[in-house]
């Protein structure tokens, strides 16, 4: 079986548009909410979900028949709370702005349900490699949206992107939209974000 | 060989095994990381310590901050300076003790140009969470010179505002207390200002903040009474 056999390029495609977590499943809402003020924290909160998502679904996939079934929410919780700690002590020494801005939502990575739905319903039953995809996929389906998200908060609610001021624009005050900053907002977009989602999707159905 | 996978015993094994390599595992990672994590927080104080000096985005904070602060000194509520090095490893625990007369405060000697400048760190709590600072007097132990803020979790937009730079302005040129006796710290946020000297408008929105930034100056400044009477020039 090749690498990329077409199985697996759907492994890998599927979460990023039709079976995307957050806006088809909506799993892992309540970080997207909570981190997407700026652009910077959503970006390496995105990457953080899929790499941790990669490498959880790699150990389980690889630890799934020696798992004793009884124990086995126990074995992945464990899984991905080592990876979390570690990719939090990793931003704690490398990017230490970074982690201040995320500060508990890298822990609340944990309790993402993307995470335990895809070790759950994807790693218990596959190999490594596909398990593998399946990660990459479904972290990078969650990180797109994060993206979007953050880019229209951040643009609407501050008139910056990355924390550079734009010039032009930031003179208007359109552009410093207090509301932007809050979560409800973020929970308007997702909405917005899913509905141009389903309406594109519609039509290509017909 | 094929273990019963359901079998009581091999559970236990498993779940042991497998906790013993995590532990390790991760203890050995907070190990190699630990000095890397601990230089970031120590240079996050300081450049929060530079910028209540009006020295914001230093690019080598380390450097900067060795050349403006000249000493940080540790004193105690009867204004009696008990270590004249290690104010800056002050733990913020000594400093809000309970008991006064436990209190370590660290008190840090700065040069800004010509000017000699004393900062004092500040605790509070916030609406969602602790908040902190710096507040740079001048020589007269009075005026402020500047101030820095920062927040564990004040809600973005309103209470969060206090790390604006435009708001940290406001206090700039302010008397931290009512007279040169020092009798009572005067600094603070109202709703509405009666003393233009001594207090600054509160954010709208954001009362719970401001009034946990008011409790901040007066239960943060108040232990160095005594030590201000003696010092002021």
């Amino acid at each position: 079986m090749s690498l990329f056999s077409k199985r697996n390029k759907e492994v890998l495609t599927a979460p990023l548009n039709l079976d995307n977590p957050v806006v088809s499943q909506v799993l892992g809402i309540c970080s997207a909410l909570a981190v997407t003020s700026q652009l910077e924290p959503s970006i390496v909160m995105g990457l953080s979900v899929t790499v941790i998502t990669a490498f959880a679904n790699v150990i389980i996939s690889l630890l799934r028949n020696t798992i004793p079934s009884r124990i086995r929410i126990i074995i992945q919780l464990v899984v991905v709370a080592t990876l979390v700690t570690i990719v939090s002590q990793m931003l704690k020494a490398y990017a230490y702005d970074v982690s201040v801005q995320l500060s508990v939502y890298v822990g609340l990575i944990i309790s993402n349900c993307i995470l335990m739905g895809r070790l759950e319903a994807f790693a218990m039953m596959n190999g490594p490699w596909e398990s593998f995809l399946d990660g990459i996929g479904s972290g990078l389906g969650y990180a797109w949206v994060l993206v979007v998200v953050g880019f229209v908060r951040e643009l609407l609610g501050a008139a910056s992107l990355l924390g550079h001021e734009i010039p032009f624009i930031s003179e208007s005050d359109f552009f410093h939209n207090g509301m932007m900053t809050m979560p409800a907002m973020a929970l308007i977009i997702c909405g917005c974000v899913i509905w141009a989602h389903r309406a594109y999707n519609d039509r290509e159905k017909k | 060989m094929k273990f019963n996978t359901n079998s009581n015993a091999y559970t236990i094994v498993y779940a042991s095994i497998m906790v013993i390599i995590v532990a390790f595992l991760l203890a050995f990672i907070s190990s190699v990381l630990k000095s890397t994590q601990e230089a970031n927080v120590a240079n996050d104080k300081r450049s929060q310590i530079l910028a209540a000096l009006n020295l914001r985005d230093v690019e080598n904070v380390e450097q900067k901050y060795n050349e403006t602060i000249l000493k940080a000194l540790v004193v105690n509520v009867e204004g009696e300076v008990i270590d004249s090095v290690g104010g800056f490893d002050v733990e913020s625990k000594m400093i809000t003790a309970k008991n006064d007369h436990d209190k370590k405060l660290p008190l840090y000697v700065a040069k800004v140009g010509a000017d000699t400048l004393y900062v004092v760190p500040l605790f509070g709590r916030g609406l969602w969470g602790g908040i902190s600072g710096y507040l740079a007097l001048k020589k007269d132990l009075n005026t402020v010179y500047g101030c820095n803020y920062t927040h564990e979790s004040e809600t973005a937009g309103l209470g969060a505002r206090i790390v604006e730079l435009e708001f940290q302005q406001k206090f700039t040129d302010k008397q931290a207390h009512a007279d040169t006796a020092f009798t009572a710290v005067a600094l603070g946020m109202k709703k509405k200002v009666e003393n233009p000297k001594t207090e600054v408008d509160m954010i709208t929105g954001a009362t719970l903040t401001c009034d946990g930034m008011d409790a901040m100056f007066k239960t943060s400044l108040s232990p160095y009474k005594k030590y201000f009477i003696a010092n002021h020039k």
